[in-house]
């Protein structure tokens, strides 16, 4: 398919078309929230325009139009995933997803189980697991890691052999680094110990956009904001039954069936887990950031990532005193460097004077930037509205700021 | 205000542009000597984000001043804590008081530094040196 034209992608998103300290800007930092279309903006404003009422609540007209709407795009969610809708809840990010999940399984684990991840976590998939560890007594460990924070898949294999865990919880593409994990063997090996699966999708589900079904795991979660949608929303896939076991997160309206003054039912998933009055214009906006990602042909689009990514990478590259930390050969786009041993805050400082959005830090993965021995990165992460322009200007920038430095 | 002070800020006004202000401002940084390693405590670190900041405030009595020292991981972070020490240091704490580092800051092009996404400890230094100050002042 030729129809992909990054002219014409970069046009749908306003907040790429401005100046920014006199410079263009030059966005790279999707990793921590992409740019929103203007069908996405239009569909929240028309929401707050013409059609704000509550959903599942009203019989009026608004509401009913609502609701309908909004449940429109729960089946838009599972089509996008391959899944079905009743298997899609709405949280307020990925976040929220895990702790809905590490939250649902406190009355299950004991101190006999074993929940297994891996260093590369954010901290998102990390924390939760720690206070499930704390609260059930069951015990964390981590899968082993190559000194290049890649995974040496079939080792990692044979630990969750031996450790049996009860819950393997991993990300999809590491946020720091970019690097794909390669799911599919550690699925199976979880699988075949009888371990629960959670996957990380914050960074995935945009870039790689899986097909849950053919992937096999429990629960992944995602962001609408990384996935061109609004702020404030996410979502958690989970297999039905298993989705459908889990004890609830938040109780209150909406995810009950009956109430008396001692006693409540509750009904089941997904309303189980949506207690309360729901991100409804967020959803809407959300639906059209989907159906504007699907008529996209995914192939077309990773192609096209991954030729942006290959000649950012291969130009950074050649730069003297450049470290990429980085895996160049299965990534989402994603360049994780530092210049020598300069700090990344005086070069991410510099490069904002340029209007080079890029983050530094520790990108909220302590223990992998311990496990690199660093005490921080440069981060630059491409998305598929990024052009090969954009590289040229950020590598031109990054030399300029280089040159302050030296 | 002391006169390094005012050498200091009328040195980054003339910049003619923003490198060369950045120029200026991490040249700064180096004339400020660093800390002995065995001083860079935890303790003694300014609740930032990304860049480290170690900083001592003292209350020297017989001078009635404030003494400052400090240090800093990144150069253009370590640059500004210089303009910051320029700014206070040797000061009685009434004079400490009546000086506005935002107002300086603003008016060097600066004050994007002192803001909440920065993370980079400046604002907390400021506090730091204000309210030393606080509490010596009569």
């Amino acid at each position: 398919m030729s129809s992909f034209d990054p002219k014409k992608i970069r046009n749908d998103f306003p907040t790429l078309n401005q100046t920014i300290n006199g410079y263009p800007l030059v966005y790279l930092d999707s990793a921590a929230t992409t740019q929103k279309p203007q069908c996405v903006i239009d569909a929240t404003t028309q929401f707050y325009t013409s059609q704000n009422a509550n959903v599942h609540r009203g019989r009026h007209t608004l509401s009913e139009q609502a609701t309908t709407a909004y449940e429109n795009v729960r089946t838009l969610v599972a089509d996008y995933f391959k899944v079905t809708s009743n298997e899609i809840v709405w949280t307020k990010g990925a976040t929220e997803a895990i702790n809905l999940v590490a939250h649902g399984l406190r009355n299950t684990l004991t101190a006999a189980d074993t929940i297994l991840i891996s260093p590369i976590e954010h901290h998102a998939n990390i924390v939760p697991w720690q206070e499930l560890a704390a609260q059930s007594g069951a015990t964390l460990k981590t899968l082993p890691l190559n000194a290049d924070a890649t995974f040496d898949i079939a080792q990692c294999c044979e630990v969750i052999k031996r450790t049996k865990p009860a819950l393997l919880a991993i990300t999809h593409a590491s946020n720091t680094l970019g690097n794909i994990t390669d799911l599919a063997p550690l699925i199976a090996s979880a699988k075949a110990v009888g371990a629960l699966t959670l996957v990380d999708g914050a960074q995935g589900a945009l870039h790689l956009r899986p097909d849950l079904k053919k992937l096999d795991c429990d629960f992944y979660v995602f962001s609408a904001h990384k996935m061109v949608g609004p702020t404030g929303l996410g979502g958690l896939y989970g297999r039905y039954t298993t989705l459908n076991a889990l004890s609830p997160y938040q109780t209150g309206g909406e995810m009950i069936e009956k109430v008396t003054l001692t006693h409540s039912t509750y009904r089941n998933a997904p309303a189980k887990f949506e207690a309360g009055t729901p991100n409804i214009a967020g959803v809407l906006g959300f639906g059209a950031a989907l159906e504007y990602l699907m008529k996209l042909d995914l192939q077309t689009l990773q192609q096209y990532e991954q030729q942006l990514f290959i000649y950012a990478a291969s130009t950074l590259s050649k730069i003297d005193g450049i470290s990429i930390y980085s895996n160049l050969k299965s990534n989402i786009g994603t360049l994780c460097f530092n210049y020598k041993n300069e700090h990344p805050y005086d070069l991410s400082t510099l490069l904002d004077n340029y209007g080079i959005a890029v983050r530094s830090g520790h990108h909220c993965t302590q223990p992998l930037m311990s496990h690199l021995n660093l005490n921080g990165s440069l981060r630059a992460s491409f998305a598929f509205y990024n052009t090969t322009k954009d590289v040229d200007q950020f590598i031109a920038a990054l030399k300029e700021c280089i040159a302050l430095l030296d | 205000m002391t006169n390094t002070y005012q050498l200091i800020s009328s040195n980054i006004q003339k910049s003619t542009s923003w490198q060369q202000k950045y120029r200026e401002i991490m040249l700064l940084g180096k004339t400020l000597p660093p800390l002995a390693d065995i001083l860079k405590t935890d303790d003694a670190l300014v609740p930032g984000c990304e860049s480290k900041v170690w900083m001592f405030v003292e209350f020297d009595l017989t001078e009635n001043a404030l003494v400052v020292i400090g240090d800093s991981d990144t150069r253009i972070v370590k640059g500004l804590l210089a303009l910051i020490l320029a700014l206070y240091n040797g000061l009685t704490p009434e004079e400490v008081l009546a000086v506005n580092a935002y107002d300086e800051f603003e008016k060097l092009g600066l004050i994007s530094h002192l803001s909440a996404s920065r993370g980079n400890g400046v604002k907390a230094m400021v506090e730091t040196i204000q309210t030393m100050a606080k509490q010596k002042a009569l």
